[in-house]
């Protein structure tokens, strides 16, 4: 990666936009062609840089429903949680945590109802206790990070 | 409200826009809409605040940033909102939000993200965010992260409903 490289990176982490011709909009201001532009991002998606070019959705607003979520995993069962939790299809991310609540996914469904039963299979399953923490208020997202 | 085509045109754009010239005219193609009514609902879509952004996402270790902590405190309720919005004011918290306590055990209410290039960066930040925000005095803990297990694209698709599955 390149200095050319990170100001595509966070120039493109700002938005990108919708017209004809946007990559050639954003190339423009950059001194870049629009062919060499493709072809870094292409090669930034390729080693894995960037994971993924397109929109982020607004998962409520859909009529989707979201949810942080931990448990306490005892150390002796810990891989064997990891693995039951990252099955299910409706876990989206899950991070060990330094805490007594160490470990830390988010679920995501359909609908509400989807999202309950969810959290109800991995209780019985883990035979743990789910903390269930969706957000009661967003104050910030904000997902760029400087190159 | 959104309808038929915009679920359809959601589904099509929702693994990530075509790296070519006329990437709506190639989404527009998959769906049989001409590029002029994508660009057009794309817009309307976003405006209404159905797509929250569109833009990359990127891998935040492969950018060098290699620890990132969840940052809880226990805030009062009516003081929730004023602090939240000082410290989304800091540009390494990427996330701020608030979330309910589950007494007895967890007594946190204010959740934020911090990245940084390693421990010490991001505790360094932190220390700066408290002053900053005379935060020093409230409940705090900080879960660092040891392991990501599963990091699924940010999606989550099925034929009626994308949904976006980011924490």
């Amino acid at each position: 990666m390149d200095e050319i490289d990170r100001k595509i990176i966070n120039t493109l982490q700002l938005g990108f936009p919708i017209c004809s011709s946007p990559y050639r909009k954003v190339a423009d201001p950059l001194g870049l062609s629009e062919t060499e532009l493709l072809s870094r991002l292409k090669a930034l998606l390729d080693n894995g840089t960037l994971t993924r070019f397109g929109p982020l959705f607004h998962a409520e607003q859909m009529g989707g429903a979201l949810t942080l979520a931990a448990v306490k995993a005892p150390a002796e069962r810990f891989d064997e949680i990891a693995e039951i939790i990252n099955a299910f299809p409706e876990v989206a991310h899950n991070y060990a945590r330094e805490h007594t609540l160490n470990m830390w996914f988010v679920v995501a469904t359909e609908t509400p109802e989807q999202l309950r039963s969810a959290l109800t299979e991995i209780e019985r399953r883990t035979g743990l206790t789910v903390y269930d923490m969706p957000k009661i208020r967003e104050y910030f997202v904000n997902l760029r990070l400087e190159a | 409200m959104i309808d038929f085509r915009d679920q359809q045109l959601l589904e099509a754009v929702q693994a990530g826009l075509p790296v070519c010239s006329r990437p709506y005219e190639a989404i527009g193609r998959q769906i049989a809409m001409p590029e002029s009514e994508v660009i057009s609902r794309l817009a309307r879509l976003r405006q209404q605040g159905l797509i929250k952004r569109l833009g990359v996402i990127v891998k935040h270790k492969r950018l060098g940033y290699r620890a990132n902590a969840m940052v809880v405190w226990n805030i009062p309720d009516r003081q929730v909102k004023a602090l939240a919005f000082q410290i989304s004011r800091f540009d390494f918290v990427t996330l701020c939000y608030q979330r309910p306590r589950r007494l007895p055990d967890w007594p946190y209410n204010l959740f934020c993200m911090i990245h940084g290039k390693d421990r010490s960066a991001v505790l360094q930040q932190l220390e700066t965010l408290s002053d900053a925000c005379g935060l020093a005095n409230f409940e705090r803990d900080i879960l660092f992260s040891r392991r990501c297990f599963k990091q699924r694209g940010a999606l989550y698709s099925t034929p009626t409903a994308p949904v976006l599955a980011y924490g």
